[in-house]
């Protein structure tokens, strides 16, 4: 932890000089420096937008929270230049292991093929993703970020909004034309808008516990339901990267938060599970989760991104992940309605499709939650009817949940344009892209999500070369493969992965997300299709 | 695919009695175990969530009426 700031400093602005009625403009707020607010402060400033990012504290909160990274977050912080940071840290996993009792049940492998970047998850503290995310905001001066600014209040207008924040000096006002709400799952501007936030509360109890060790455990995901060290409940372990393990231990309902944490009662616990006492507590804290989201993203000038918009159980690594998610969406369409390039009903599209992202990650979180802490006699008995069919069948151990993991969301939206042409695979309209290996001019290997990335921060056109010099709509970045210039894929996984033939094509949104594909694209269709997928339609 | 509700098999007096035997010699937290694994063993067989919701609906058909029944009692 020595190399990695944690600790920021309060620094006046000169926006706080401002008396009366005469206060500062700015275009874009962020209001919350946890994961999701870094990183689309980030994807702005990397648009060209000037961005003032807020937070309340002046510090990186340390304890146990995120751990898993998906590779969809991989990808966008691809994009924002620290995801090799993340993955030279982090530990790589895509293998889980689910025991019951003293026995095995099953196995899985969340990356079962070759040629990705990046691998399914890595596990990384979420306070060095925080303090990464911080240097690279530190490298971006259109972003101004202020530490030890707490929102306390907002005024909402027609055309903007204005805040009142308080500092260690005083309190002062600020105008901007959008906040961008992602002050947690606590987020008091989810208050301020008078915004509701329904859902539901598990009544079981979680033990998180981070421990150091030094371990020969392999990098996988194990998930014990009735351990023998733990009857009757379930447990993960994980590792992390410096030699810490996180451990969670499902308690009882009932169990008495204060007595549960005390070292003394979780140290043997912890001992048979791992068979040794040779460890240091680092944290141990109790949780108890919710699954909960807003009914509106949006309320006026004010939109709401990561855990102020939604929050999940744990299981599933859904938190930061969907929250990043949400990120990549809004930072594209935000900064198309700031220049103008875009009218602003393209805004609704991110509620469209990220309130449905939440739905699809509550639901799952919600039936790993249920299947670990079952609600009834009759609901305890069909888990166990699944566990004990697992031993024997495979519809079985497909049944049992310890979590399903984060993918990306395939998005039923007015951007996408609908199929026309017949597909075998392939990533569909509103799907994310699929990576896959190639190899530029000079040979040199690359992936395709290296290409997006060089492809600029634009509408894209992944094109599989048919030989013919097409006409194209301006402004469009290209990927070409095959051809005279185009990048060569000599496996042919890029063609399998998009069932392309030559002349295929594929419309990428910003975001990495297909817009449009078509196996012979006029310049008639690719212009509709991105003016749809542009929020004129 | 529906919910097939013919008679579907030659014999239906062996297979009611098949599944009344399974029950044989078991207390009733047996039965109701043997019970849960037996629907998820023919639910995965099926393999169709349609007609899976549709054999629910029917068979908790059941439990409407009888709590109908209960509530015309009671007026
Ligand atoms: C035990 C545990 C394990 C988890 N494991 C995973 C996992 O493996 N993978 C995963 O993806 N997710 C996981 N999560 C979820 C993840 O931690 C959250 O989803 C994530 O932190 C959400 O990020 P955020 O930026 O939306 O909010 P936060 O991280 O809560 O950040 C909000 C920020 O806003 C600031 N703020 C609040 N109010 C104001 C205000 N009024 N003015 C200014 N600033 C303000 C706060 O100081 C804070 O810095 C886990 C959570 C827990 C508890």
């Amino acid at each position: 932890m020595a190399l990695t700031k944690t600790q920021f400093g309060y620094r006046r602005h000169p926006d706080q000089d401002r008396a009366g009625a005469d206060i500062a403009e700015h275009a874009v707020v962020v209001v919350g420096a946890g994961p999701i607010g870094l990183s689309l402060a980030i994807d702005l400033a990397q648009r060209g937008q000037s961005v003032v990012l807020l937070d309340d504290a002046d510090r990186i909160g340390e304890g146990s929270r995120a751990i898993c990274f998906s590779k969809r977050s991989l990808e966008f912080w691809d994009r924002l230049g620290i995801g090799q940071r993340m993955v030279d840290k982090g530990v790589v996993w895509s293998v889980g292991k689910i025991f019951h009792g003293e026995s095995q049940l099953y196995q899985f492998n969340l990356l079962p093929e070759e040629g990705h970047k990046r691998p399914a998850f890595i596990n990384l503290q979420q306070f060095y993703a925080e303090a990464y995310l911080v240097d690279r905001v530190e490298e971006l001066p259109a972003i101004d970020l202020r530490w030890r600014n707490k929102v306390t209040g907002l005024e909402p207008r027609n055309d903007g909004v204005v805040l009142t924040i308080q500092t260690p000096d005083s309190a002062y006002r600020l105008a901007a034309q959008y906040v961008v709400a992602c002050d947690g799952a606590r987020s008091s501007l989810r208050q301020m808008v008078g915004a509701e936030f329904a859902g539901q509360v598990f009544e079981d109890q979680f033990l998180i516990a981070d421990v150091k060790m030094t371990a020969a455990f392999p990098t996988e995901r194990w998930f014990w339901f009735d351990p023998p060290f733990h009857a009757g409940r379930s447990a993960l372990l994980h590792k992390q990267p410096d030699d810490i393990w996180r451990i969670d231990l499902q308690l009882n309902r009932f169990s008495d938060p204060a007595v549960e944490k005390l070292p003394e009662n979780v140290r043997p616990r912890i001992a048979r599970m791992l068979g040794h006492d040779k460890f240091e507590f680092e944290w141990i804290s109790l949780y108890k989760f919710q699954c909960r989201r807003m009914g509106k993203f949006i309320h006026g000038r004010v939109i709401f991104a990561g855990d102020a918009a939604h929050q999940v159980s744990p299981f599933g690594a859904r938190g930061a992940n969907s929250g990043l998610e949400d990120a990549e969406n809004l930072a594209w369409k935000l900064d198309r309605v700031l220049r103008g390039t875009s009218p602003e009903p393209l805004l609704d599209s991110y509620h469209i499709e990220r309130s449905a992202a939440a739905d699809e990650n509550i639901r799952e979180s919600t039936r790993s939650t249920d299947f670990m802490a079952p609600n009834s006699h009759q609901e305890a008995r069909l888990r166990k009817a699944v566990l004990s069919l697992a031993k024997e069948t495979e519809f079985g151990k497909r049944m049992v949940n310890g979590g399903r993991l984060s993918t990306p969301s395939i998005y039923e939206t007015p951007l996408s344009t609908a199929d026309g042409d017949s597909w075998d695979g392939g990533p569909r309209p509103g799907a994310s892209m699929p990576d896959a290996p190639v190899a530029g001019q000079g040979g040199e290997p690359i992936y395709l999500t290296d290409a997006f990335i060089a492809a600029g921060t634009g509408f894209t056109l992944l094109e599989f070369s048919n030989g013919a010099a097409a006409e194209r709509p301006d402004g469009l970045g290209t990927i070409r493969i095959g051809g005279q210039g185009g990048l060569s894929d000599a496996a042919g996984l890029a063609a399998r992965r998009y069932d392309a033939e030559p002349g295929t094509a594929y419309l990428l949104r910003p975001d990495g997300y297909v817009a449009a594909r078509f196996r012979h694209p006029t310049r008639a269709a690719l212009d509709a299709a991105l003016a749809r997928a542009a929020g004129h339609i | 695919m529906a919910l097939s509700t013919r008679s579907n098999f030659a014999k239906p007096d062996d297979a009611f009695r098949a599944i009344v035997e399974a029950h044989h010699g078991l207390n009733d937290e047996q039965s109701a175990d043997l019970d849960a694994a037996l629907v998820l063993i023919l639910a995965n067989h099926i393999g169709d969530l349609d007609v899976l919701k549709e054999a629910i609906a029917l068979a908790a058909q059941r439990m409407l009426s009888a709590s109908q029944q209960q509530q015309q009692q009671q007026q």
